[in-house]
């Protein structure tokens, strides 16, 4: 593969999580450049901010966008699981890759530390939720060492980070999440909440994810030792990426009980400082699927497009 | 007393205004699921809605403490799901109308679809006092199933009363036909109470009614009540012996009594709902729901009151007193739903501990 150059990737969407990918293309990654900015209010913040970026931006939506001349490669959709849904067959039939950063979950679930091995050659890949990036790799961590026959996940972000668009889609969150935990996690069932906190100084993203664990991992000894390595394992794989993102506390165990059908639990408490890139950083929610988000895309861009990256974004 | 005169079959249509009577909700079987660790048998939920439901309590609410799809880690399992208590109450009420919560981010319109499967006619959409907009799209699913809808302004001490006001609006534009100011933290003193129901009113006029649900943890749940009701509140929450978060919600059967006194009309047969909390419900509470140093904490610190129980687990896990896990709570601005924090807090009390950092870990 021969050295190109960048390839030319869309926003769509100008809010919180789309102007944090703006950011972070432009300041972290090589092999993706964001050339359009797409919105459909003329009086959005983000797409001003977009335009001073020397991006083209426009607030007539994804038909603007499909009209320009030099088409992106990829887009990258931050709006609402309904927008996507709507959007999809049209970036679909003008050949261009779509990484969807809503719940909309059309393409196959996409999380880096667990499932980099996707299927590239796909038109179109779900980002599945911030609190399903943040915590469907410790399910998997721990699905990987012993069966997980339930997977409950809580996500608590900073009121000030949800933007409309999640506030309006609570349910799909909690759904597309659920169904993450399962999917790819390896969770047998699963089950997502999400907390909105508007305490001020915002409080940064936690994330706890409770897993059930036969009643041997729940007792000191060899499995829960690998399970406790295998958490710290792929706390690692995400700090790769996200450098904010770490254990509270060690892995709490709880010896079996009847009401969880005989099983023990694993507790792992997570919080997940972001850069900064855009919102402060409390706003790890926006960080982790933004950053997954962009590794994903110079991932597609160099399999497909044949662009070149020095390493991935760190 | 007069009978009740709303049946089961009257869809959403609502009184509205200060000429309306009091109506009130009977929570025993949802916010007592707390101070039961969700443990409510099917026996047990029949034998309450008879009794209320004889005792002409109009509305009588049953889910999870934490509402639909509570049952879980993080909140506790339900021994006896949910869908099925609300068909047992569905059952055995004969005027009444079942009513169930839900915390959007928690619960989902999937799980209202069920519980109106199941028979339950009153929605009670509960969402943080500052986020009454992530509850758009449930609020529009009740309306669309034909149940009537509740509004929950949850930890409302939290926000002044112009900002709850305006988060009262955004509910009442989302579908909902009443709107509660909750003191889930029992943490308001009288004057608190009203003058958050005043700016609600003022705001939202006749287009929907004002309620609200009081804890004792301060005591003051009754006393909130009736300032309430004289502020223009027209459905007040109480449950049989207080069941309910932290010290328990105001009395079911003393805010009768307290209201006939005064000469206001609920429609509740005081003397047999005295009877409903003496004989149906007394008998059966494993600890009765009390003002002791962790919940009057609670009320003090402005905590959400169904984090009592889980501290209390916590504490006796990682050996730190509950009430310093409930003061640091109340320090950190955590909401409701956040119980899973109880837990990081009390590793973080637990380090302390270890460090020697005796009064981090709350010991005064």
């Amino acid at each position: 593969m021969t050295t190109t150059s960048p390839v030319p990737v869309a926003i769509v969407g100008p809010g919180n999580i789309g102007t944090d990918l703006m950011f972070k293309m432009i300041r972290r990654s090589e092999v993706l450049k964001p050339r359009y900015m797409v919105g459909v209010d003329p009086k959005s913040d983000g797409l001003a901010r977009a335009a001073r970026m020397g991006l083209a931006s426009s607030a007539e939506g994804v038909d603007w966008l499909l009209a320009q001349d030099e088409k992106p490669a990829i887009v990258f959709e931050a709006t609402s699981a309904k927008a996507h849904a709507a959007n999809a067959p049209k970036y679909a039939a003008a050949g261009i890759v779509a990484v969807d950063l809503t719940p909309a979950a059309i393409g196959p679930y996409v999380c880096p530390p667990v499932n980099l091995e996707f299927n590239k050659s796909a038109d179109n890949v779900n980002m599945i939720t911030c609190g399903g990036q943040a915590t469907v790799p410790i399910v998997s961590a721990v699905s990987s060492v012993v069966d997980v026959d339930y997977a409950e996940i809580v996500a608590s972000i900073a009121s000030r980070s949800a933007g409309p668009g999640t506030r309006a889609n609570i349910d799909e969150f909690t759904e597309t999440t659920s169904e993450a935990i399962e999917k790819v996690g390896g969770a047998k069932q699963g089950k997502a909440i999400i907390i909105l906190n508007p305490v001020e100084p915002p409080m940064m993203m936690r994330d706890t994810v409770f897993c059930s664990v036969p009643p041997e991992a729940a007792e000191a000894g060899d499995v829960q030792d690998r399970v406790t390595a295998a958490i710290h394992e792929m706390v690692a794989r995400v700090q790769e990426y996200v450098p904010g993102y770490h254990l509270r506390a060690d892995p709490q165990f709880d010896t079996a009980r009847d009401v969880w059908h005989g099983n023990g639990r694993v507790s792992v408490f997570l919080e997940v400082r972001g850069r900064g890139d855009y919102l402060p950083d409390y706003a790890g929610n926006l960080d982790i699927i933004t950053a997954a988000a962009v590794r994903v895309g110079e991932l597609i861009a160099e399999s497909r497009f044949g662009a070149v990256s020095e390493g991935a974004i760190a | 007393m007069t009978s009740p005169e709303t049946s089961p079959e009257t869809t959403t249509e609502l009184p509205v205004g200060a000429d309306a009577g009091l109506r009130i909700t009977d929570s025993t079987l949802r916010d007592g699921s707390h101070a039961m660790a969700h443990q409510f048998t099917e026996g047990q939920v029949r034998a309450v809605v008879s009794a209320l439901d004889t005792a002409g309590v109009q509305v009588i609410e049953v889910a999870h403490g934490d509402g639909l799809g509570g049952s879980s880690f993080n909140y506790g399992f339900s021994r006896v799901s949910e869908i099925d208590l609300i068909k047992a109450a569905v059952d055995e009420a004969t005027q009444a109308r079942i009513a169930v919560l839900l915390l959007p981010g928690l619960g989902t319109v999937h799980d209202l679809k069920q519980a109106h499967g199941a028979g339950a006619q009153v929605a009670r959409i509960a969402t943080h006092c500052t986020e009454a907009d992530i509850a758009a799209q449930h609020f529009a699913a009740a309306r669309d199933l034909g149940m009537e809808t509740v509004g929950f302004l949850m930890l409302s001490h939290r926000l002044d009363p112009a900002g709850l006001a305006a988060q009262a609006r955004t509910m009442v534009d989302s579908g909902a036909q009443c709107v509660y100011v909750v003191d889930s933290a029992g943490a308001m003193v009288l004057t608190d109470a009203q003058q958050r129901i005043q700016a609600v009113i003022d705001e939202i006029g006749t287009e929907a009614q004002v309620g609200f649900h009081g804890h004792q943890n301060l005591s003051l749940g009754v006393a909130n009540s009736v300032l309430a009701y004289q502020a223009g509140a027209r459905q007040i929450d109480g449950a049989l012996c207080a069941l309910g978060a932290g010290a328990g919600n105001s009395p079911t059967e003393v805010l009768a009594a307290t209201f006939e006194k005064m000469g206001i009309d609920t429609g509740v047969d005081t003397s047999r709902v005295l009877a409903a909390a003496q004989d149906v419900v007394k008998p059966f509470i494993p600890r009765l729901p009390w003002m002791d140093r962790s919940s009057i904490t609670q009320g003090y610190a402005g905590v959400y009151s169904s984090f009592l129980l889980h501290a209390e687990r916590a504490s006796e896990r990682y050996g730190v007193p509950a009430h310093a896990i409930l003061e640091r709570v109340g320090e950190a601005g955590y909401v409701g739903g956040q119980e899973d924090m109880i837990i990081d807090i009390a590793l973080q009390l637990a380090e302390e501990k270890d460090m020697g950092d005796l009064a981090g870990a709350g010991v005064r």
